[in-house]
């Protein structure tokens, strides 16, 4: 099957590339780690036929939220810093709880199996632009505006925040 | 679709697992900020996957306007950033202890 054959390519370099943005020494190759894993997860959107999410996923994440993160980090100029990461106490802890919530997920998960839905007879027909539309615009026509109002506060108030300068 | 449902819960479950274990891990704001997006990632596979097999589009929505929220987020945190690195000089959580003394 092509579907799955994707689906475990995808997943083992999204893990891998999460794991790497996990260890890496420098901010910026965390970065690109990250990048690596989105376009991962768009791929695995395509997996399940959702073909609009996938490329919003790649619009919205790939190409403005990292190259904002890569503009910080080259704004700060965070490579001449000294590197203070250390193996201390704060990260045991860290690494247990991170486990933690997996084997709790995992747990929830496979009590839940039987539960799980059927896989829907017409999965393009969901994933299609088309469908999202009609209910972005009839049904969620006002958490579309709000989002909107959102977006334009959180905008202004980046410009307060990095303008002004706090004492 | 041929890849079963509980295969994108279990990817899913990793992938937010490195995401927690990174905020707790890392002590660079900036990453920690990365892991916060990625857990959004994770939390964004599950709703898409449900979506897609449940046959209804109200998840799909749902992860659109989490992306959304996901920039705005971004945005706000990065100017956060920004603000603490002019004061104090650096991005290590360690050496941010306004509240401390």
């Amino acid at each position: 099957m092509f579907a799955e054959k994707v689906f475990v390519v995808a997943s083992l370099v999204a893990v891998v590339s999460a794991l790497g943005m996990l260890i890496s020494r420098s901010p910026v190759r965390s970065a690109l780690w990250l990048i690596l894993t989105l376009f991962c997860v768009a791929g695995l959107y395509l997996t399940l036929s959702a073909e609009f999410i996938a490329v919003v996923q790649i619009l919205v994440y790939a190409g403005a939220i990292m190259v904002l993160f890569l503009f910080v980090i080259m704004l700060l100029n965070l490579g001449a810093l000294p590197n203070l990461e250390r193996v201390d106490f704060k990260k045991g802890v860290g690494f247990v709880l991170g486990v933690a919530i997996l084997a709790q997920l995992v747990f929830l998960g496979a009590t839940a199996v039987g539960d799980f839905p059927a896989a829907a007879s017409d999965p393009e027909a969901t994933g299609a632009a088309t469908a999202i539309a009609k209910e972005l615009f009839t049904r969620y026509a006002l958490p579309f505006e709000m989002i909107g109002i959102l977006l334009l506060v959180a905008t202004i108030g980046a410009v307060m925040l990095a303008k002004h300068r706090f004492e | 679709m041929g890849v079963p449902l509980s295969w994108y819960l279990t990817l899913s479950a990793v992938l937010f697992s490195i995401g927690v274990t990174g905020v707790l891990f890392r002590s660079n704001l900036i990453v920690i900020l990365m892991s916060v997006e990625l857990m959004l990632n994770a939390v964004n596979l599950t709703l898409i996957a449900f979506s897609q097999y449940m046959g209804d589009v109200s998840g799909q929505i749902l992860v659109f306007f989490v992306m959304a929220v996901a920039a705005a987020e971004a945005a706000i945190g990065l100017a956060i950033v920004i603000a603490i690195f002019r004061n104090k000089l650096t991005v290590d959580i360690n050496n941010i202890n306004l509240f401390r003394h």
